[in-house]
């Protein structure tokens, strides 16, 4: 193992500590320098909990010290993505209506964590309400790209993955409603997987599309991803949208990484126009080697994906609109007094805190979202979006009589500068042209590193779907796509990001 | 806005409005469960509990809390819908109703819209008939849907405990999400001049089914049935308010008045609005679709916020609940479930009981049918039990503001209690006097109705030689009042009798003391 404890992967970390070789308090002290060293510059955390870490690295030193059983992951650090609700942490969504909010219980997924012995660095940044392939729309600034600081690394997501493409945690939390977890991934060269909708509680994660959102796993290799998939995982009573079934294989099929026999089908509808040539180029390489790793390829046509976007943009909304309507200063968060009104009702003061309270994304989605539901409108809008719903997961069940998994790559291009795109919603919006398909459907989807386009030196990401409750299928696909990159790289593309400690902010 | 709880409206004579006026109703009544847990968490429902000691994540809608169905709730659901004689949905979903309001947590209510559980049943209720007898008034019932109940509001200062104009308002979320059932009807026509009285009957109707089901406590005082009254008026026509001619004609603009919580409001509440109404359609005015409050004290209503069908809730199905999707054989299984209806209940019962209307209208009145059911079963005649029931017990449950089921169950005072001391009565053990001691006694927690009559001493004197003693000793004491019986006035013996019982202190037979002064003084 690596002597630098933030190098190493969660399954290296794992079996030190179970062999007692390192104490869970020496691996999260490691990680709480690394996040003083460079997170001034990288900005993946919104806040840092290191006495609450290092609190919980003791408490399970001290258990496997007691001669305890203690889970694979027992003592493993990790981030959480500030939309999970944690107890006695500060959870903010990113969002200035939210600064300060201390929840009084925990997500269920973090409830987990916590019962597997994972101490909690701290809350990763994000878009605001999880709204944004960016971070640009924090409302705490956003998060930068290890890979090149003046680039956004992706979202909502970003501060997870750059928490872990920079070696800040070897394991984070992330939440996609429309590809958060896995464009992230894709554009800072790190792993991570959306579950099947159902197959993680959402119980606890501060909702934005709650027929979309779901928790999922963000790690730097496929089978880190896979162990922490397996703890986040299992039916929860508190949410009944959760799957009672027993969780899928992860870990045993990201272990054996098997592709042989199986069939791959590549969307045809995915990876056309619009994507740039460097990110298609590394795709195409990646599925040769999954051709030559025993699989068999086949393209698939997916026709109505091509509707998938507008769907998409007005399911979420709609359902944001009416998440949303809870924060309204009555019982948490900012207040704000109307200026000029003397004696203000409760309805001014929620428009003003409202006003206040929310950045310029999230109003327009609300007034997206009320706007598709209105009376008179309803049928037009959210109810043909729910049609062409069905039609998107009736594609993806053809597609699924044909091939085991399909594969695509996870965003049209590589990570753009910051302010790129901000000023052109569409075109933020079509960098999950790609990921939105899987959500609608509810099935599962991963994204992982395909290399470094040849035009910018940037990562790029493939991504694997896979029929709803086969998330193994992610995995088997996965870990031999990864072997066989990492035999041609010589290592995991992680290894040839730049090293931030106290180098100055790379310019353009 | 109107603020005032004083209307200056204008209405019209009642008899002159209905001669003008063929009224339509519409009526909205929301019945609280008696689950133990609220209809999506699992915190308590107690009535008066502290403010906010009942509430947790998903209650308060805190920030990534989900909702889950509480089966119980969907479980009385279905068995209302069935008593209503409603279908049965074997697949539905809940709805989110987008509204801002701080009693609501997440500022919209979980409630269903266009797949509720049950739709398309009736209810009939019992009118008088004019005639002295009672009458069967067939009630269509659209939908009984599920749904969550809002926090409670108190508005303090300002002039009307409204929110416009309070000084600042606490918000109690105890009652944000007590699973409710809002029942709906069709349009109520043809009741014409007797449609208060109709509006009354069927809420009254619908309580009894809901106790009868035991499913709500429906006490309309503490809100856990509430009713919501529309009213509109159309032009006469045709002969009578059924004859087709009249039923043909389209409905008028309708008001709703909300607030409307006891029996006797929603009766005075539907016309006082009828009467309203025809003064303003009278007058060449035009009604305004609106919500009105009623004020009991004063007995009108109040233009409340404007209502048009412009209010746009933004319904749309709930995606954090499955649908809810009950089996045909569950369905039937709660079937077998349903208790007798309650009016067919009553008029077995009237019979059996040889009860006259007017003792069983009482009967009722008091919530003392079960009560007096379980005593007869225990033996006691159906006159005594409705005696003894209706007399103390009842009294003191009023006084208690109590309801005589709640009070004597409290007491631990039992049908059992008063099927004994009946027994002591017909065994010649005690008088109707000291059976009346003996039940204060037991009210009083002395004890069961044998050991207070022991403890108390209490026993008919048997000893004819004593109560003959007795009376000689008062007719001797009482020259001039023994001289009027003798001279025919027998109804003056009852002066004697008291004298006769307070010599004996209250332990003879009355009626044999009466026998024998009126054996001896003609």
């Amino acid at each position: 193992m690596n002597s630098d404890l933030t190098r190493a992967t969660a399954t290296e970390l794992a079996e030190a500590l179970a062999n007692k070789t390192v104490s869970s308090v020496e691996v999260t002290q490691a990680h709480l320098h690394r996040i003083a060293a460079v997170d001034e510059q990288v900005h993946a955390y919104l806040h840092v909990d290191a006495e609450g870490a290092l609190a919980a690295a003791r408490s399970v030193d001290d258990r496997r010290a007691a001669g305890e059983q203690l889970p694979t992951l027992a003592g493993v650090p990790i981030a959480v993505k500030d939309v999970l609700a944690t107890r006695g942490m500060p959870t903010t969504c990113g969002s200035r209506t939210l600064q300060g909010w201390v929840p009084p219980y925990d997500a269920t997924v973090v409830a987990r964590l916590r019962a597997e012995g994972l101490p909690l660095l701290g809350k990763t940044n994000m878009d605001e309400f999880a709204m944004g392939s960016s971070t640009e729309h924090s409302a705490y600034g956003p998060t930068r790209n290890p890979w090149d600081l003046e680039r956004i690394p992706g979202g909502s997501g970003g501060g997870s993955s750059a928490a872990v493409a920079s070696f800040q945690a070897p394991l984070a939390i992330g939440t996609d409603t429309g590809g958060s977890i896995r464009q992230p991934a894709a554009v800072t060269g790190s792993v991570g997987t959306k579950p099947t909708y159902g197959g993680v509680s959402r119980y606890g994660l501060v909702a934005l599309a709650s027929s979309l959102d779901q928790a999922g796993p963000c790690a730097r290799t496929v089978l880190d991803t896979a162990l922490l998939h397996a703890v986040m995982a299992g039916h929860d009573p508190m949410d009944s949208t959760s799957i009672d079934a027993p969780v899928p294989p992860v870990v045993e099929a990201a272990r054996a990484g098997q592709v042989r026999g199986m069939k791959v089908g590549v969307v045809r509808e995915l990876g056309g126009a619009g994507y740039q040539p460097g990110v298609r180029a590394r795709f195409d390489e990646a599925v040769q080697l999954l051709v030559q790793a025993g699989a068999e390829v086949l393209e698939v046509s997916c026709p109505s994906f091509d509707y998938a976007l507008a769907a998409y943009y007005l399911i979420l909304p709609s359902e944001a609109s009416s998440n949303l309507a809870k924060f309204d200063a009555m019982r948490y968060g900012l207040r704000v007094a109307p200026g000029g009104v003397d004696d203000p009702s409760a309805e001014q003061v929620m428009a003003a805190s409202r006003e206040a309270g929310f950045g310029p994304e999230v109003k327009r989605r609300i007034i997206l979202g009320t706007y598709a539901l209105s009376s008179g409108y309803y049928d037009a809008y959210y109810g043909s979006a729910q049609k062409v719903r069905t039609l998107i997961a009736q594609d993806f069940e053809r597609a699924f009589e044909q091939v085991d998994v399909l594969v695509s790559p996870t965003a049209p291009t590589t990570a753009f500068r910051f302010g790129d795109k901000l000023d052109d919603p569409m075109a933020m919006y079509l960098n999950d042209i790609a990921t939105i398909p899987a959500n609608l459907a509810g099935v599962p989807g991963m994204s992982l590193p395909s290399g470094l386009a040849d035009e910018d030196g940037l990562p790029a990401g493939i991504q694997i779907l896979a029929p709803a409750m086969r998330d193994e299928r992610l995995y088997s696909v996965g870990a031999a796509l990864e072997r066989a990159l990492v035999d041609r790289w010589g290592g995991l593309l992680l290894d040839r990001v730049p090293q931030l400690d106290g180098t100055a902010v790379k310019g353009a | 806005m109107t603020t005032t709880s004083t209307s200056t409206d204008e209405v019209m004579d009642y008899d002159e409005a209905i001669a003008r006026f063929d009224p339509v109703m519409g009526l909205e009544v929301h019945v609280e469960l008696n689950t133990a847990t609220k209809m999506f968490c699992g915190c308590a429902t107690a009535f008066g509990a502290p403010p906010n000691s009942q509430v947790c994540p998903v209650c308060l809608g805190l920030p990534g809390a989900l909702p889950v169905v509480n089966a119980t709730a969907v479980e009385s659901a279905i068995r209302i819908g069935l008593a209503l004689h409603c279908e049965i949905a074997p697949w539905c979903r809940f709805a989110r109703k987008n509204y801002f309001y701080p009693d609501m947590p997440k500022n919209f209510q979980t409630s269903q819209y266009d797949e509720p559980i049950s739709f398309d049943g009736w209810l009939d209720v019992e009118v008088e008939d004019g005639a002295g007898g009672t009458e069967i008034f067939r009630v269509e019932i659209e939908r009984a849907h599920m749904e969550e109940d809002t926090g409670k509001s108190l508005h303090i200062g300002g002039a009307t405990g409204r929110i416009q104009g309070a000084d600042y308002s606490l918000v109690d979320y105890n009652r944000a999400g007590i699973p409710l059932i809002e029942i709906v009807t069709k349009p109520i026509a043809g009741a014409g001049e007797r449609a208060p009285e109709v509006a009354r009957a069927y809420v009254s109707a619908l309580r009894d089914l809901m106790r009868a089901l035991d499913v709500s406590d429906v006490k309309m005082e503490q809100g856990s049935m509430r009713c919501d009254a529309n009213v509109s008026l159309r032009v006469r026509a045709g002969d009578g308010p059924t004859s087709a001619a009249q039923l043909d004609v389209p409905l008028g603009t309708r008001t709703e008045t909300k607030n409307v919580n006891s029996l006797r409001s929603v009766e005075r509440a539907v016309r006082y609005e009828i009467a309203r109404h025809a003064a303003v359609l009278a007058g060449g005015g035009s009604i305004l679709q609106e919500t009105r409050h009623w004020h009991e004290d004063t007995g009108v209503t109040t233009s409340g916020r404007e209502k048009s069908d412009a209010e746009d809730y933004r319904y749309f199905p709930e995606p954090d609940l499955v649908p809810v999707a009950p089996s045909r054989e569950r369905v039937e299984a709660l079937r077998q479930t349903l208790p007798e209806p309650p009016a067919e209940r009553r008029r077995r019962l009237q019979t059996d009981w040889g009860y006259s209307d007017l003792e069983m209208r009482d009967v009722v009145n008091a919530g003392a049918l079960e009560l007096i059911e379980q005593t007869v079963a225990l033996g006691a005649s159906a006159q005594a039990a409705r005696k003894w029931w209706l007399g103390e017990p009842s009294r003191r449950a009023n006084g208690a503001a109590q309801d005589l089921v709640a009070y004597a169950a409290q007491l631990g005072f039992a049908p059992a209690d008063v099927a004994a001391l009946e027994g002591m009565v017909v065994a010649g053990r005690l008088n109707d006097s000291m059976a009346r001691q003996v039940l204060d006694g037991v009210l009083d927690g002395e004890g069961h109705p044998v050991q207070v009559a022991d403890a108390r001493g209490l026993e008919l004197v048997q000893d004819d030689a004593a109560l003959e003693a007795a009376v000689e000793q008062v007719i001797a004491a009482n020259p001039d009042v023994a001289d009027k019986i003798r001279g025919g006035k027998a109804q003056a013996a009852g002066a004697l009798i008291g004298q006769v019982m307070k010599a004996t202190k209250g332990q003879a037979d009355a009626g044999k003391a009466r026998e024998l002064i009126l054996a001896k003084l003609q």
